[in-house]
């Protein structure tokens, strides 16, 4: 996912939940309080701005967890140990890391969980050595699933689709194609053919010129699925100023703050990403779930409270579920977030 | 018409009627109006950064940060329409215009007086202005539903059958042709870059041509600038990366030598028309994207080859005037 997360990384400087960290960090902690910190990327990302709200979120619901949320200013893995180091030296009780380097971090992950503190990883992993579990957002499988389904139920099923990727070079992009084709196979897509797939460059400009393309070749065209935030947005576009909103849709993964005004303006039903607030949420439900002594070895199931259970997986690797999806209902909601 | 094409240009107006007429036979939507007005608005900047860029490679120069000026002089303009969308917009084209206007003269100063080799000079300011674009955004991008409605709204506006672009496109390319033939500074122009000794003895200064021809190129990539944030509905560092390249390819296609001295207006605009055609006909002809890159290169060769076996010239001529004695 390396376009999204560009992407959510340029989102940096998003204002809207800084102020939510200071109020984290003054709460004044109980005797009983079991205290994880949660150490992201950088500080001032509205992105995991998010995901410590829903951290917050999970821990007023569990009680007796305090979240401290911290990150260095800069999103490097040297000023990321850095701040590591100080949680260790706090005595906290649990770490939730995205890192920014996945094998720099093992040291200092390592010698966290020798002084009993419990490390897992979410968003961008640490390598199996230096954590204990790493929670993927979703998994190939689910993304390319859902993006089939999100058209189909937009298409009622019926009606020729087109893929508009990034580059016909990307290794995550290809590998969702080939698990949409894989979803395709089922009979309930018999009535809507993928007719093309073309490549975007994750240029906006190029995507809105094969968006053009790939209407006035395929007459019939009723869909686009666009796994790539730079191709639904320059797609969507592309629809809207060719006057086809409501003869031709586009779904896919996108950003809220990008696709909102698409979605309301009807060039595009549903799309779908990661919420970064249930992210949150579910990575503080494992950890909660680890402090309290679960197993966590392959095919051991843990908590992520109102999410439902996720799986432990090979090296320590769990899912949190299929992309969320955004619609007319919630995507001014989420614009205001990321 | 005479002195509008010349041999080179005709053989390449003829290969493009065959492309087109050839592509039209295989994908009739190809040769609709609606396909050719979308075609033209697409390659509407290209034409204009094209024309910008000849005018510095006559001098023996090159501009290798116009996509960068082009994306950050677009930024600003996005950031004045998302922060002070009540301002009319021609203030914020012109906002765009001056940024591009100012880092050209920035380009142009440090290459004409203190000699700073042209293609060293942009090549760090190409770093300097996506950096700069980090920088004023905080990091961050402006999405269309930042910006303010007119500001999106112009380059979508149609008249006459084309969009505002194109009539944009025309008009500089008529300032363009008429300041390159017409003018003293256009003839200076090709002067130094033809022959620079003699442009001296001539008494032409070659310092201010250079500084003129990089202050048209940015404010041209300012304007554009504006054009391309507008019409994508996006303005970040990473807008029209490369498109530098494609720029130098329309001029090459077009016959500008890049010895410098030697480019047409019309030509330069037939390569820009070109690049266009092929960039908007292959994902109409829905050829395989593995297939795109190879077959632009291959076409961008073919079209030099022609080009160099069309013009051997002894050497470069200054005026038009004796280029049409030695036909006699």
């Amino acid at each position: 996912m390396k376009t999204t997360r560009r992407t959510l990384l340029k989102l940096a400087g998003g204002t809207v939940f800084v102020a939510a960290a200071p109020a984290i960090l003054t709460r004044p902690a109980r005797a009983a309080d079991k205290r994880i910190a949660m150490i992201v990327k950088n500080l001032g990302n509205s992105y995991f701005d998010a995901c410590a709200n829903g951290a917050k979120e999970a821990a007023k619901e569990l009680g007796g967890i305090e979240i401290i949320y911290t990150a260095s200013a800069k999103p490097t893995a040297e000023e990321q140990i850095a701040v590591i180091d100080a949680q260790i030296a706090q005595k906290v009780d649990g770490i939730i890391v995205s890192a920014n380097d996945a094998d720099a971090l093992v040291p200092v992950g390592k010698k966290a969980m020798e002084r009993g503190i419990k490390v897992i990883s979410f968003d961008s992993a640490i390598a199996p050595a230096g954590r204990i579990v790493h929670l993927s957002a979703s998994s190939t499988p689910l993304i390319g699933a859902k993006q089939v389904q999100m058209i189909a139920k937009t298409l009622g099923g019926k009606g020729e689709v087109a893929i508009l990727s990034a580059a016909s070079t990307m290794t995550n992009q290809n590998s969702w194609i080939e698990a949409m084709k894989e979803e395709w196979k089922k009979p309930e897509y018999k009535d809507m053919p993928l007719v093309a797939t073309v490549y975007g460059d994750d240029q906006d400009d190029k995507s809105y010129r094969e968006m053009q393309g790939l209407v006035k070749a395929h007459p019939n065209l009723k869909g686009v699925i666009s796994p790539t935030t730079i191709g639904i947005r320059s797609g969507a576009k592309a629809i809207v100023d060719g006057g086809l909103t409501g003869k031709v849709f586009i779904t896919g993964l996108g950003l809220p703050s990008e696709m909102k005004d698409y979605v309301l303006a009807g060039a595009c039903d549903s799309f779908a990403i990661w919420n970064p607030v249930e992210y949150g949420y579910s990575s503080t439900m494992i950890m909660a779930d680890i402090l309290s002594g679960k197993d966590t070895a392959e095919g051991a199931k843990l908590s992520m409270g109102k999410k439902g259970e996720t799986t432990v997986g090979k090296d320590g690797e769990a899912v949190m579920g299929e992309p969320f999806e955004f619609n007319k209902t919630n995507v001014e909601e989420f614009a205001k977030i990321f | 018409m005479k002195g509008l094409f010349n041999y080179r240009e005709l053989i390449l107006a003829s290969i493009l009627l065959v492309g087109i007429a050839a592509i039209g036979a295989y994908q009739p939507a190809f040769l609709r109006w609606g396909n050719i007005s979308d075609m033209l608005t697409e390659t509407s900047v290209l034409f204009m950064m094209a024309l910008a860029q000849m005018v510095v490679i006559l001098t023996r120069g090159i501009d290798l940060s116009v996509a960068a000026n082009l994306a950050l002089s677009g930024m600003l303009a996005a950031l004045v329409s998302q922060y002070y969308p009540e301002i009319p917009l021609v203030l914020m084209i012109l906002t765009g215009v001056v940024c591009g206007l100012i880092l050209g003269l920035f380009n142009g100063l440090l290459i004409a007086f203190l000699g700073i080799p042209p293609i060293v000079m942009t090549l760090g300011t190409l770093a300097i202005f996506r950096g700069l674009i980090i920088i004023i955004a905080g990091g961050d991008q402006v999405n269309a539903s930042e910006m303010g409605a007119a500001f999106q709204a112009f380059p979508k506006q149609i008249f006459l059958g084309l969009a505002s672009p194109v009539w944009i496109a025309i008009a500089v390319s008529l300032l363009f042709w008429i300041f390159l033939n017409y003018t003293r500074a256009g003839r200076g122009l090709y002067a130094v870059g033809g022959n620079p000794v003699a442009a001296r003895y001539c008494g032409i200064d070659q310092r201010r041509q250079e500084l003129l021809a990089y202050v048209i190129s940015g404010a041209v990539a300012g304007l554009c600038g504006y054009l391309w944030v507008a019409r994508y509905g996006v303005a970040y560092s990473e807008i029209a990366s490369g498109y530098e390249l494609t720029v130098i390819a329309a001029c090459v296609i077009g016959g500008v030598s890049i010895g410098g001295g030697v480019g047409s207006v019309a030509g330069t605009l037939l390569g820009a028309l070109f690049l266009g055609i092929v960039m908007t006909a292959l994902p109409v002809l829905q050829i395989s994207p593995f297939w795109q890159m190879a077959i632009s290169g291959a076409v961008i060769l073919a079209a030099v080859v022609i080009n160099a076996r069309a013009e051997r010239r002894p050497d470069k001529l200054i005026l038009p005037e004796a280029r049409r004695l030695r036909r006699v």
